[in-house]
């Protein structure tokens, strides 16, 4: 395996294969966790580390599985690995993982992870699947952070529960907008990523 | 692929029924370990937050806390919330359905949970008493059912043992947005100020309305939130439910206050 091509397997679903903006999917936990910044990117960093394990492990034992139960296979390891990302946060993060609530474990749901196992992991081997799983989980992650950045700015006026509105703006008649809390509002945004995405690449945009 | 392939026929229905009870093995024991060191962590956080909230219905917010905690040059660890806990919580009782005080049950480790799934007669009823900047307070735990799982509280009662002087609500998995909402500071200053008995003293609890107009009119309503209709149903039988079992010690506590004056 030549180090280009590790490269391009690590760095190719943050932009040209994105799983949210290009493959489109994983879009229903992106809508619910992006309030707010901190949340998002916990959530960033556990579907990453649940993505790259379990197509780390699925990608090892990928000889040994039945081919007539491998989903099964797939998700008894994806669900142990979210159990514990879950136990984890519970206990050293007590209030994000309330926040995240059901969403962590959702995280089972995630077209993305499933996706990975089955398009990557179970051909590949162990370490180019690490690469992807945790290439695809920043690819995820990197929309995430910034949809919530945009949310929580102009919905909250607030950076990491920080205020950044200055108060003179207030005072001049700004308010926050709430529409931004909404989960439509997410989906606009993501679109909107989308559009800025394929406008600066243009070998994205399908032929007419 | 350059891997040695197994020997063994992978489609077999042995080779199937072997691996799968092999990974289940392997899962079971990392799940149980991994529980087993979390658990204690856990039941920190969860114990602090118990704290944490009865402190709270009362008016000592987290905010406040860390503040004091300042002052002393600390930060606001479990341990200092302990402390906090002790010197203002004055008596944690635990209570039976007659108002009277059982002695040898610890209040703070009753779970309600499965309390509330007991025969009334049966049941544990826990009574925080809170002494905050000269005034007592009477801080009931609430345990019920949300739309979709369980939801809970602490309201804290002014010492007429009747108005609502604060209130937190928790819940495991209310819709974000709508239900999830009663966790909200809004959705509490909802409830402060009410009454849970009329002038007569007859029990009348709270009622949770939809689209009510002028909430502050009333003393025994409150507006719902709208689009989460059940949640918030579950909220006024949580609250009526609960408080209900505390008359008798309250009817006590009253009848040996006009003996004493």
């Amino acid at each position: 395996m030549s180090k280009n091509k590790s490269k391009e397997i690590l760095f190719d679903p943050l932009f040209e294969n994105n799983p949210i903006t290009v493959q489109v999917l994983g879009i229903c936990s992106a809508l619910a966790v992006t309030v707010k910044l901190m949340p998002a990117i916990v959530m960033a960093i556990s579907v990453m580390l649940v993505v790259g394990f379990s197509n780390l492990i699925i990608s090892l034992i990928r000889n040994y599985i039945p081919m007539r139960i491998r989903i099964i296979v797939q998700l008894v390891v994806i669900a142990s690995l979210v159990i514990l990302v879950d136990l984890t946060l519970k206990a050293f993060s007590y209030d994000v993982s309330k926040q995240l609530s059901v969403f962590v474990g959702l995280i089972i749901t995630n077209c993305i992870v499933m996706g990975r196992l089955e398009a990557f992991a179970m051909d590949n081997k162990p370490w180019p699947s690490f690469l992807d799983g945790i290439g695809n989980g920043a690819g995820y992650g990197l929309i995430l952070i910034i949809v919530a950045f945009f949310r929580e700015l102009f919905g909250s006026g607030t950076l990491f529960n920080h205020k950044v509105i200055p108060q003179w703006l207030y005072d001049h008649g700004y308010i926050n907008n709430g529409m931004m809390l909404m989960p439509a509002m997410a989906l606009i945004t993501v679109g909107i990523i989308i559009w800025v995405q394929r406008s600066l690449m243009p070998s994205l945009t399908e032929k007419e | 692929m350059s891997e040695g392939k197994p020997k063994f026929d992978r489609n077999s229905n042995a080779y199937t029924i072997v691996f799968t009870i092999i990974l289940i093995s392997v899962v079971a024991v990392v799940l149980a370990g991994s529980y087993k060191f979390f658990k204690p962590y856990y039941d920190k956080n969860v114990r602090q937050e118990k704290m944490t909230d009865i402190l709270y219905t009362v008016g000592l917010d987290k905010a406040k806390l860390e503040q004091v905690a300042k002052t002393k040059g600390l930060s606001l660890s479990y341990a200092l919330i302990q402390q906090y806990f002790d010197q203002y919580v004055k008596k944690q009782l635990a209570l039976n359905d007659k108002g009277e005080v059982l002695k040898d049950v610890n209040a703070f480790d009753i779970n309600l949970k499965s309390e509330i799934k007991k025969d009334p007669h049966k049941q544990v009823y826990p009574l925080y008493i809170v002494e905050y900047q000269g005034k007592t307070y009477y801080v009931i735990p609430m345990y019920g059912k949300g739309l979709w799982d369980d939801i809970w509280g602490y309201v804290a009662l002014e010492s007429d043992m009747n108005t609502i002087h604060g209130i937190k609500f928790g819940h495991k998995s209310e819709t974000p947005g709508l239900g999830a909402n009663i966790t909200e500071k809004w959705f509490e200053k909802r409830f402060i100020g009410k009454k849970l008995f009329d002038e007569q003293g007859n029990f009348t609890g709270i009622d949770v309305v939809k689209n009510l107009r002028n909430p502050e009119k009333y003393s025994h309503k409150t507006d719902a939130i709208s689009g989460a209709t059940l949640t918030s149903n579950g909220v006024e039988n949580m609250i009526n439910e609960r408080v209900k079992h505390y008359i008798p010690f309250f009817k006590k506590i009253k009848n040996s206050n006009h003996v004493e004056k």
